[in-house]
């Protein structure tokens, strides 16, 4: 469990925590850094639109390990939860945007459902729960 | 992050380092459309080759820069891009709108 508050200043240290936790299970490179980049955008989307850019809101993330059956064989992965106490999410705000725009924004969340194999949102109570979870393609880790 | 700015009679380069990322990017895209909006300059180069890691905001304050120079009708280089930049622009399909050249020599020269 990582808790930090919603102030952007956070952001390079959890980067700094989630792509060093990849590496240890053992994930590539590639999608260590996909990973990474994955949570960052998230927190962002949480600090920009569930807080309001305010500094001392609560965010909790849970990492666990987790497993599902793929091609006859167990293939395990790192989920990740996210909760925030923001107002409730409103879906249509969670599409990506077509890419074939110039214009900024919007990218955040292309960037989270490209890298990631689950990308989920629900509310629980008062609470904003994203699961992000992103499976090893091979069998060798220490997960 | 550390963002420096050179300058001379046609070009303005930005040479940035550390992260470009939701606490920077505003400094950087506020210098950027600055530079662009005042015209001092035919020509705005971003050095990207000292940037660790590039998100979603900072791709946003490139695009900013990027139209601002179509609408005035300057030219907007992107230099020095790290395998990490370069994905990032790809991931998003922007890298193709993008002036790019792999360093300040080969932009300058063009």
């Amino acid at each position: 469990m990582l808790a930090v508050y919603s102030n952007p200043k956070w952001l390079t240290v959890v980067r700094g925590a989630v792509e060093r936790l990849a590496e240890t299970l053992g994930f590539p490179a590639v999608d260590c850094g996909s990973i990474t980049r994955a949570v960052d955008e998230a927190l962002i989307n949480i600090v920009r639109h569930s807080y309001a850019n305010r500094l001392d809101e609560p965010i909790v993330l849970y990492f666990r390990r987790t497993e599902r059956p793929h091609d006859g064989q167990v293939q395990k992965g790192l989920e990740i939860l996210f909760c925030d106490r923001g107002p409730e999410v409103d879906p249509r705000r969670l599409q990506r945007r077509p890419l074939e725009e110039i214009r900024p924004g919007g990218l955040g969340l292309h960037f989270i459902r490209q890298a990631m194999d689950t990308v989920e949102f629900t509310r629980k109570g008062h609470t904003n729960r994203l699961r992000l979870v992103k499976y090893l393609a091979e069998a060798n880790s220490v997960l | 992050m550390q963002i420096f700015t050179r300058r001379d009679d046609k070009t303005t380069i930005f040479d940035l380092s550390g992260d470009f990322d939701f606490v920077n990017s505003p400094v950087v895209r506020q210098s950027v459309l600055r530079e662009i909006q005042e015209g001092r300059s035919a020509r705005v180069v971003v050095n990207l080759s000292r940037v660790r890691y590039i998100d979603s905001s900072g791709v946003a304050s490139l695009v900013e820069g990027l139209k601002a120079s179509r609408d005035l009708g300057s030219r907007f280089i992107l230099i020095g891009l790290t395998t990490s930049a370069r994905q990032v622009l790809e991931l998003t399909r922007l890298l193709k709108f993008f002036e790019v050249y792999e360093g300040e020599a080969q932009a300058l020269a063009t």
